[in-house]
């Protein structure tokens, strides 16, 4: 699951739950939902390291200013 | 006036075109006239489909004419225009067609400020008008950026302060360094193609484009229109990170956000993870809440059942409904002996009507029957003599024979 996906789900699940409109079993199981949530987003928050990838550009021609592109 | 001259005898006379070949010598071989320099303003400027430029140096006394060959004129940084106060390096020129002369013009800068500074304020209000700089076409930062491009030199102090803050505040993030130059105006095609290679790069939310600081030629590059240009068409939001806080370029005018330093620029790009988790902790604990407040609500009928008197004197009802069955069955067994004893008195009516109606009973009286083939006998004319005949008695049967039979 995308991290910000994650955040954005537990925003609405909150939302919902403020809303009070839901049935109690419907509640039970949004919050059940965020909370599985909100532990996998520190679990990926916690375990995050940096990627970086370097691109290679072989672009010789645009050294002289004439790109083909 | 003197009707003629008079001309010294052996004086040399000129043709025209002799005169102006010697002046045009005489001015054109000047040690002093060779490189010179003019300060002036532009007028009557005009642009020939030749590529050569022809305009007027002038001041509050007079007016030279000077050309601008084409070849000449493609190393100038700035625009020329009316109006402008200008220094220029050149020859003197003589055209002997009609006997002018000119100023070949060799350079042309701006008289005062620096050309870089004056294409800059050129280039800058240039591009203002045309509303590359507007609000309006700003684009949004993604809130939490997936994978970040950085455009900047793969060596120095620029990438590594960029890494370490993303890797401080959202190490989530995935970044591309893009390798490009970026000194000097030599690097500008660079910067343009590695703004599209980014655009064309699948999942690239931002753009940072950084370098570190410098003097106005070092940042040149991203002070030329086509980057400017490119910045303007990128369809994924730009960052710009140039030179220290002072230092401004044309991409910073353009990007759709500038920050004073690269690190900076990082600092914009992502959010902090330090936030993010207190917001989890507090989403956490706010849900939470909100739970429980779901589930109290959900007890209030519960509880509002419960206190009713079917609950709270469970035995009420069945205690009713026991003496009901009480009821019920006393009256039941009454009006069942009722039916009984009915019935009974029903019975004996019926039996005593039985009885008197048996014959059996009229037989114990004296009385006989009389049968004939299977039939009682009630008309002695229904009988003859010799007829056989059967008897019942009260106690008995009679087998007999008619001896004789009477009417009445």
């Amino acid at each position: 699951m995308v991290f910000e996906k994650n955040l954005e789900k537990i925003d609405e699940i909150v939302r919902d739950l403020e809303e009070g409109e839901l049935s109690l079993n419907k509640s039970v199981e949004r919050f059940e939902e965020g909370v599985k949530l909100i532990k996998e987003c520190y679990k990926q928050i916690e375990t995050a390291e940096l990627k970086i990838e370097t691109i290679i550009i072989e672009n010789s021609d645009v050294i002289n200013g004439t790109s083909k592109k | 006036m003197p009707t003629n001259i008079s001309i010294p005898i052996n004086q040399h006379i000129f043709t025209v075109g002799e005169l102006t070949a010697y002046v045009k010598d005489l001015l054109e071989s000047n040690q002093n006239l060779i490189n010179v320099f003019v300060r002036g303003e532009i007028s009557t400027l005009t642009k020939a489909s030749s590529g050569h430029i022809y305009f007027n140096l002038k001041d509050e006394k007079s007016q030279i004419k000077c050309i601008l060959f084409k070849w000449s004129s493609e190393n100038i940084k700035f625009e020329l225009e009316h109006g402008l106060k200008v220094i220029v390096m050149g020859n003197i020129s003589v055209y002997e067609p009609n006997g002018t002369y000119s100023v070949v013009v060799e350079e042309i800068q701006p008289d005062g400020l620096g050309a870089l500074n004056l294409k800059f304020i050129q280039l800058k209000n240039k591009l203002e008008k045309e509303g590359l700089f507007s609000k309006e076409h700003k684009k949004l930062l993604p809130k939490f950026p997936k994978k970040i491009a950085v455009i900047t030199s793969p060596t120095g102090a620029v990438i590594q302060d960029i890494k370490n803050v993303l890797s401080r505040r959202y190490p989530l993030v995935r970044v591309l360094i893009i390798p490009t130059p970026v000194q000097g105006k030599e690097a500008t095609n660079f910067i343009v193609e590695s703004i599209k290679t980014a655009n064309k790069t699948p999942n690239i939310d931002l753009i940072i484009l950084a370098r570190g600081g410098g003097s106005l030629e070092d940042l040149w590059c991203f002070n030329e229109e086509i980057v400017a240009r490119t910045i303007f068409d990128s369809k994924i939001p730009i960052i710009s990170a140039i030179g220290h806080e002072t230092d401004v370029t044309i991409a910073d005018f353009v990007a759709d956000r500038r920050a004073e330093t690269p690190s900076v620029a990082a600092e914009i790009a992502v959010p902090d993870i330090k936030e993010i988790k207190y917001n989890l902790n507090n989403l956490l604990r706010k849900s939470s809440r909100l739970i429980k407040n779901v589930l109290e609500k959900n007890k209030i009928p519960l509880k509002q059942t419960l206190s009713r008197p079917v609950f709270k004197r469970p035995y009420d009802k069945i205690n009713s409904y026991s003496i009901k069955i009480d009821d019920l069955s006393s009256s039941l067994s009454k009006s069942f002996k009722r039916y009984i004893e009915n019935s009974k008195k029903g019975l004996e009516k019926v039996h005593i009507k039985l009885d008197t109606l048996n014959p059996k009973s009229v037989l114990k009286r004296g009385y006989s029957i009389v049968i004939k083939d299977n039939k009682t006998v009630k008309d002695s004319k229904n009988l003859n003599v010799e007829d056989d005949i059967n008897i019942i008695l009260y106690k008995g049967k009679i087998d007999a024979k008619i001896k004789k039979v009477k009417e009445n």
